[in-house]
């Protein structure tokens, strides 16, 4: 399987929006439902975005079932699954705290052994219960691809800062054993992880960032993501281009598109004109 | 290299100790928490040394500096030990739930020249700083009300029995002392502390012992007026989101953690800002960090106080200090709110 080179992302359909309150707002009243998001989906599609790198929030196991409905409207479309939809865990570890967010999230075989108080085996097995929450979030994309599934950033940094590095490898292997996928991870820091999955054994990771010409949450800063971007041991996503918006969209493309070494690019936007011109655009700078 | 220890191993716990643990300047010698299913997987998957009894792991580990993020109740006894044994403190706001007890501390940290800070972190977003830094320099002309709003879904259900910490009025919780008070802080940050609570309104939603929204009116000693709204139980937003509004006599500014819009009276000019309005963005005003998690804020935070303890030349940002004059009008609203 190889990584796609221009892929479709999600933030604008759940009223993420790094610079304004306002637009999140606005785009989360666009796309209360499924078709309005399908219909943005089938833009990218048709301008030749096979890719929906998408958070495993609820709203897309809808999206999935229309695509596993329609297998010859959307025969190459493929998901790339961003787990966990972490605010869904956050906020109910305010709520009910961690054992009981675990609880309520986790399939049959982790609820039975935390209600007969086996704590002891869930501690020994930190990797089967992370298995179980692996599976949970994946069960929404049941019949359609998935060639690749991501840790999301606040995951994949978190064991960065805990120096639970192991953890990322048993992300990789699991999700290859058991989804023949391969794993991504999305990350605020970059030339960190590369080194940390490289020593994990991981060759040519997958990994994704944000990549922006104004340094926008780039750990190392520029200079340093450019330099290990063109080491090229590391199939490198740049994401958050336009950091938000803050950079005009053509210099923004223009000068990311230059970078040496860089493999993908993820962009997400709602309007079909916006779609078309950003692929274009792409195309045009890459050869593709 | 400072050898810090960890208190309490829960949702802010857990993020500080990757935060402090990605920073090159320091050493995690010790994690406590009361919660065995955390502090094995801790020892067993982490490696790192694990404690249940936090008098123990001082003896033990011997730390120079402290996290601590337990149970509001907890954190004036917990802080106390640690500046006693010597060790700089950085404590989960609030401070304590009575500000006699914060007085006590920062006098306790002061004498003993110790590092003493409070999670306060939205005094370390980029947007609220430039707010703060346009109204200290008369951008907007005289500031005649203050405006804080906090928003957030943590309880969105009715619950029959308290399930942590966070719904039991003893321990601390409730919206009050988890919501309100970063929006005191900040208002008291971006502005001044109010010289008088004039009333306040603690509202239950879904809870039963706690309340899940603070409404209060402040008065500042320049004349001005303050207004705080914080609300829990509001499914609306997708994650916690903070906006304060000041209205001066030529402008007015209104601030969230992305976006800072300015609005500037005819003929009115302050440096790149003319008169209608202009926004800012976090893009361009946040400082990078060396290691990012969750929210810059969360980093710089950590840095400051490691700066701090090493006796770099940083700003002193969020102290027990501060944190006791929060804790204060934190108290007023409680007394009113009661009625």
């Amino acid at each position: 399987m190889s990584l796609q080179r221009v892929l479709f992302g999600d933030n604008q359909f759940f009223g993420v929006n790094h610079m304004s309150e306002d637009k999140a707002r606005a785009q989360s009243m666009r796309f209360r439902d499924a078709q309005s998001i399908m219909k943005v989906l089938d833009d990218a599609y048709d301008a030749g975005i096979k890719v929906f790198m998408c958070t495993t929030y609820d709203r897309v196991g809808e999206i999935a079932e229309i695509v596993k409905a329609n297998p010859t409207r959307y025969p190459d479309f493929e998901f790339y699954p961003c787990m966990p939809y972490a605010h869904k865990y956050a906020n109910s570890v305010g709520e009910v705290g961690i054992l009981e967010t675990l609880k309520r999230f986790s399939p049959q075989g982790v609820m039975s052994t935390l209600l007969t108080g086996a704590m002891s085996a869930i501690t020994q097995d930190v990797n089967k219960m992370l298995r179980m929450l692996v599976d949970a979030e994946m069960k929404r994309f049941e019949g359609v691809k998935t060639p690749i599934i991501f840790l999301q950033n606040v995951i994949t940094d978190l064991i960065l800062g805990l120096k639970g590095y192991k953890f990322l490898g048993e992300f990789h292997k699991y999700v290859k054993e058991k989804y023949n996928a391969e794993a991504g991870f999305i990350t605020m820091n970059l030339p960190l992880l590369i080194d940390v999955l490289h020593e994990q054994g991981i060759e040519n990771p997958i990994v994704c960032a944000n990549v922006n010409k104004i340094g926008f949450r780039m750990c190392g800063g520029v200079d340093k993501y450019v330099e290990t971007i063109a080491r090229n041991d590391a199939r490198v996503i740049a994401m958050s281009v336009l950091a938000s918006g803050a950079i005009p969209p053509k210099e923004a493309i223009e000068w990311v598109c230059g970078l040496e070494g860089l493999d993908s690019i993820v962009f997400g936007a709602s309007s079909k004109s916006n779609i078309v011109q950003t692929k274009t655009l792409i195309d045009e700078l890459w050869n593709l | 290299m400072v050898k810090l220890a960890l208190i309490g191993a829960g949702k802010m716990g857990l993020s500080h100790f990757a935060i402090s643990s990605a920073h090159p300047d320091v050493e995690i010698v010790g994690v406590c928490d009361n919660a065995t299913y955390l502090t094995s997987v801790i020892s067993k998957h982490l490696g790192f040394s694990t404690y249940s009894d936090y008098k123990k792991m001082f003896k033990e580990a011997r730390p120079d500096a402290v996290i601590i993020s337990t149970p509001n109740s907890t954190h004036f006894d917990l802080a106390k030990f640690a500046l006693e044994q010597g060790a700089h403190v950085f404590l989960e706001k609030p401070l304590c739930l009575d500000p006699a007890q914060g007085r006590t501390l920062f006098e306790i940290a002061s004498a003993k020249n110790l590092v003493n800070q409070v999670g306060y972190h939205n005094r370390f977003i980029g947007t609220f700083q430039e707010m703060k830094r346009l109204i200290a320099a008369g951008a907007i002309g005289e500031v005649y009300h203050l405006e804080g709003k906090a928003y957030g879904q943590v309880v969105i259900r009715p619950s029959k029995s308290a399930s942590t910490w966070r719904s039991k009025k003893s321990e601390g919780g409730g919206c009050l002392h988890d919501y309100a008070c970063h929006v005191v802080d900040l208002m008291n940050y971006i502005g001044e502390t109010p010289s008088k609570v004039r009333s306040a309104q603690l509202q239950s939603i879904f809870s039963a012992d706690i309340e899940d929204a603070v409404f209060a009116n402040f008065e500042y000693a320049s004349g001005a007026t303050g207004y705080l709204e914080a609300n829990w139980s509001d499914q609306s937003v997708r994650k916690m989101s903070t906006t304060i509004t000041a209205y001066g006599k030529q402008g007015k500014i209104i601030t969230d953690r992305q976006e800072m819009r300015v609005y500037l009276t005819p003929g009115t000019t302050f440096e790149d800002y003319e008169d209608g309005w202009k926004s800012k963005y976090i893009t361009e005003l946040q400082a990078p960090v060396n290691f990012y998690m969750r929210g810059e804020e969360y980093s710089a935070q950590i840095d400051q106080f490691i700066d701090n303890i090493l006796g770099r030349d940083v700003k002193v940002e969020s102290t027990f200090q501060t944190a006791t004059a929060t804790d204060e009008v934190i108290e007023q609203i409680a007394n009113l709110g009661k009625g």
